[in-house]
C-alpha cells in the first residue's frame, strides 16, 4: 500500500513538473516575458530593474529554475489589474467556485439518482423514456447555450431570478457563502442548475443502468420472495447497490465540474476563479493567467491522487494490478 | 440475402433502416451545402461593410432593411443579417471541427499503431502519456493552451487537435492489439512481408471502423468545444466569427429582450451537433459486427 502511494505521489510530482515546464515554455519561450511579466506602463529604468530582478538576462534553464523556486514559495507575480499578488487573487475566488461546484454536484445527485431509479424500474413507460431523452439532450447540448436559454427564460422573460452576479453573501467561519440568505440562494440557482445538467445526465444513465442490472440479481428476487414491500426492495436493496459506481464517478468528475465552472461563471458573472481567468485573458493580466493555470493543475493532480488512493483502498485489485506491471 | 452485395451497399442499407438517422443525414447534408455555398445562398455578405447600414441594427426577425432586404431572422448590433451571419459562421465552425478531428485522427493512428506494433517500452511511455492527458477534462486542456497561445483559427485548431489525439491513440492501440493476434496477421508475418506492408496494408484498414465511429462523434464534440471557447472570447478572432462568437455577440442584447441575435446562431449550432450525433449513433450500430446477424 505504501509503495503504491509513493509511486502515485512521484508520478503526480512528475506531472506537476511537466505542466510547470509547459506553462514556462508558453510564457517565456513563445511570448516575450518582458511583455508578460512587467506592466506595460513601466518606464525604461523600471523595466531594466525588473528584468534583472526576474533574472530574464540569465540563460533559459536558469530562468526555469528561478520560476520553479518562486512558484514553490507561492510567488507567481503581481496582477497588473489589481496590483496584489496573483496567487492571493486566485485564493480569494476559490470559495465562490467551490460553492458553485458543490451545489451543482448536490443537485445532480439529488435529482439524478431518483430519476435514474425511476427510469430503470419502468424503462418502457413514457416517464422512463422522457427521462432518457432528457439525459441524451443533457449530454449533447453545449452547456453555455443552455445557460443562455436559462437566463432568457427565467431572468429576462419571466423575471423570477437574477441574470447574474453573486448577490449578498453571508460569512460562515470567515468564508463568504451564498446559501445562507434567500437573496444569495436566488443568485445561486441558475448557475448551479446550468453546471449540474451534464453531471445530472451522467448520473441518470448510471443509476438507470445499475437499477436494470440489480433487478435481475438473485438478492432482489429473494427480497421479493420474502414478501418485502416494493418500496423497501427499491430503497434498500437496489439503491444501495447502484451507489458504488455513482460514488466513484462523482469523485472522478468533481475536477471536471470545476473546469466547466469557467464557462458557467462567465455566463452568469459568478465571481469565481474561472471568471477571473477569462477576465484576465481579456485584459492580458498574464501573471494571473499563469497563477490560475498552476493552481488549477495542482488542484487537479490532488483530486486525481485522492481518487486513486481512495479507490485502491476500496478495491484491492487496483493496487495489486499496479504492482504486477 | 443477395449474393452480389458489396460491403458498402450493405452498410448503406443498414443505415437507411433508421428514419431518424436518415433525417439526421439529410439535415447534415443541408448544413454542409449551405456552409459550402454560403456566398451564393446568403442574402447579404456580412463582412462587406458597404452592404451594412447602422440604421438596420437590432431589427427583429422578419423586418425590412433600408435597402429593401428582408431580415428573416433579424439583424445584429451592426445591422448585419443574422441568417447570412449564420451561413458564414457555419463555415468556420465546421472547418475548425473537421480539420482538427482529421489531424487528430492521423496523429492518433500513427501513435496508436506505433504503440501496438513496437510494444514494450515505447508502448508503456505512450500509453502513460495518453492516460495522464485523459485524466484532465478536455475543456481544461484547451483553456490552458489557448490562454498561453492567444486567439486565432489556427491556434484553436491546434488546441482541439491536442485535446483529441489521445482518444484515437488509445482506441487504435486497443483495436490493433486485438487484430495483431489474428490469423491473417500471422499469415502475413509467415510470408515474410516487410513490416511496413503488414502495418499499412493489413493492420491499418482493420483498425479503421471503430476509429471512424469515434471520429464522427468527436466532430460534434469539437464543434461544441470550439463554440464554447469562442463564446468565452479565447477561440476564433472577431474578424472570422464562428457560431459561438455570434452567440457571444448577441448576449448583451439578450438581457434587454432582443433574443434573436444569440438565439438563432444557437439553434444552428444545436441542429449541427444533433444531426451529427444522429448519424454517428446509427453508424456505430451499423459498423459494429457484434450487433449484426
Amino acid at each position: 500500500m505504501a509503495a503504491f502511494i509513493i509511486r502515485r505521489l512521484l508520478q503526480s510530482v512528475l506531472v506537476l513538473g511537466f505542466m510547470s515546464l509547459l506553462v514556462f515554455v508558453g510564457v517565456y519561450a513563445i511570448g516575450n516575458p518582458v511583455d508578460i511579466l512587467i506592466s506595460p506602463q513601466a518606464d525604461q529604468a523600471d523595466m531594466a530593474r525588473a528584468i534583472a530582478a526576474l533574472g530574464l538576462d540569465q540563460p533559459l534553464w536558469q530562468q526555469y529554475l528561478i520560476f520553479l523556486k518562486q512558484a514553490l514559495s507561492g510567488d507567481l507575480g503581481r496582477s497588473f489589474a489589481y496590483s496584489i499578488p496573483a496567487i492571493q487573487l486566485i485564493l480569494e475566488r476559490i470559495p465562490a467556485t467551490l460553492e458553485l461546484a458543490l451545489t451543482a454536484t448536490g443537485i445532480a445527485v439529488l435529482l439524478g439518482i431518483p430519476l435514474g431509479l425511476w427510469a430503470g424500474l419502468a424503462p418502457d413507460s413514457w416517464p422512463g423514456k422522457l427521462i432518457m431523452t432528457g439525459s441524451i439532450l443533457g449530454f449533447s447540448l453545449p452547456t453555455f447555450w443552455v445557460g443562455l436559454m436559462l437566463i432568457m427564460l427565467f431572468a429576462v422573460e419571466l423575471g423570477w431570478l437574477p441574470s447574474g452576479g453573486r448577490g449578498p453573501t453571508t460569512e460562515l467561519f470567515g468564508i463568504p457563502v451564498s446559501f445562507l440568505s434567500w437573496e444569495g440562494i436566488r443568485h445561486l440557482i441558475l448557475p448551479a442548475v446550468n453546471l449540474a445538467l451534464f453531471k445530472l445526465a451522467l448520473i441518470i444513465r448510471l443509476a438507470r443502468a445499475g437499477t436494470r442490472e440489480a433487478l435481475l440479481q438473485d438478492y432482489v428476487k429473494f427480497a421479493r420472495a420474502k414478501g418485502l414491500s416494493e418500496a423497501r426492495v427499491v430503497c434498500v436493496h437496489v439503491a444501495k447497490n447502484i451507489m458504488i459506481p455513482i460514488v466513484t464517478v462523482i469523485g472522478l468528475e468533481f475536477g471536471s465540474v470545476i473546469a466547466f465552472a469557467v464557462v458557467t461563471e462567465s455566463i452568469f458573472a459568478w465571481p469565481g476563479m474561472g471568471k477571473l481567468l477569462i477576465d484576465s485573458i481579456n485584459v492580458l493580466d498574464r501573471p494571473v493567467i499563469v497563477a490560475y493555470l498552476m493552481v488549477i493543475v495542482s488542484l487537479f493532480i490532488l483530486i486525481n491522487l485522492a481518487v486513486d488512493i481512495i479507490y485502491s483502498l476500496l478495491d484491492p485489485r487496483v493496487r495489486i494490478g499496479e504492482a504486477k506491471t | 440475402m443477395q449474393r452480389e452485395q458489396t460491403p458498402l451497399r450493405r452498410i448503406a442499407a443498414d443505415f437507411a433502416r433508421s428514419k431518424l438517422a436518415l433525417a439526421g443525414l439529410g439535415m447534415l447534408a443541408l448544413i454542409l451545402l449551405v456552409a459550402l455555398f454560403a456566398p451564393l445562398v446568403s442574402p447579404q455578405n456580412p463582412y462587406d461593410l458597404a452592404q451594412l447600414d447602422v440604421l438596420d441594427a437590432r431589427l427583429p426577425p422578419g423586418s425590412r432593411s433600408e435597402s429593401g432586404l428582408t431580415f428573416w431572422l433579424g439583424s445584429d448590433g451592426q445591422g448585419r443579417d443574422i441568417l447570412s451571419g449564420i451561413f458564414y459562421g457555419l463555415r468556420i465552425s465546421l472547418t475548425v471541427g473537421v480539420a482538427s478531428t482529421l489531424c487528430a485522427v492521423i496523429i492518433g493512428l500513427a501513435v496508436g499503431l506505433a504503440a501496438a506494433y513496437f510494444g514494450g517500452r515505447t508502448d508503456g511511455v505512450i500509453m502513460r502519456l495518453v492516460d495522464i492527458q485523459l485524466s484532465f477534462p478536455s475543456i481544461l486542456i484547451a483553456l490552458v493552451l489557448l490562454a498561453l497561445l492567444g486567439q486565432g483559427i489556427g491556434k484553436t485548431i491546434f488546441a482541439l487537435i491536442m485535446v483529441q489525439w489521445a482518444y484515437y491513440a488509445r482506441t487504435v492501440r486497443g483495436t490493433a492489439l486485438i487484430e495483431r493476434k489474428k490469423a491473417y496477421i500471422e499469415a502475413a508475418i509467415c510470408l515474410a512481408l516487410p513490416p511496413a506492408r503488414i502495418v499499412f496494408r493489413h493492420l491499418l484498414p482493420n483498425c479503421l471502423p471503430p476509429l471512424f465511429v469515434i471520429a464522427t462523434v468527436q466532430v460534434a464534440a469539437a464543434i461544441a468545444l470550439e463554440a464554447t471557447l469562442s463564446y468565452l472570447g479565447i477561440g476564433v478572432p472577431i474578424t472570422e466569427p464562428s457560431l459561438g462568437l455570434l452567440i457571444k455577440n448577441g448576449f448583451d442584447y439578450m438581457l434587454s429582450g432582443k433574443y434573436w441575435i444569440s438565439f438563432f446562431p444557437g439553434v444552428a449550432l444545436l441542429l449541427t451537433i444533433v444531426s451529427i450525433n444522429l448519424v454517428a449513433d446509427q453508424l456505430r450500430d451499423v459498423l459494429n459486427p457484434r450487433l449484426q446477424k
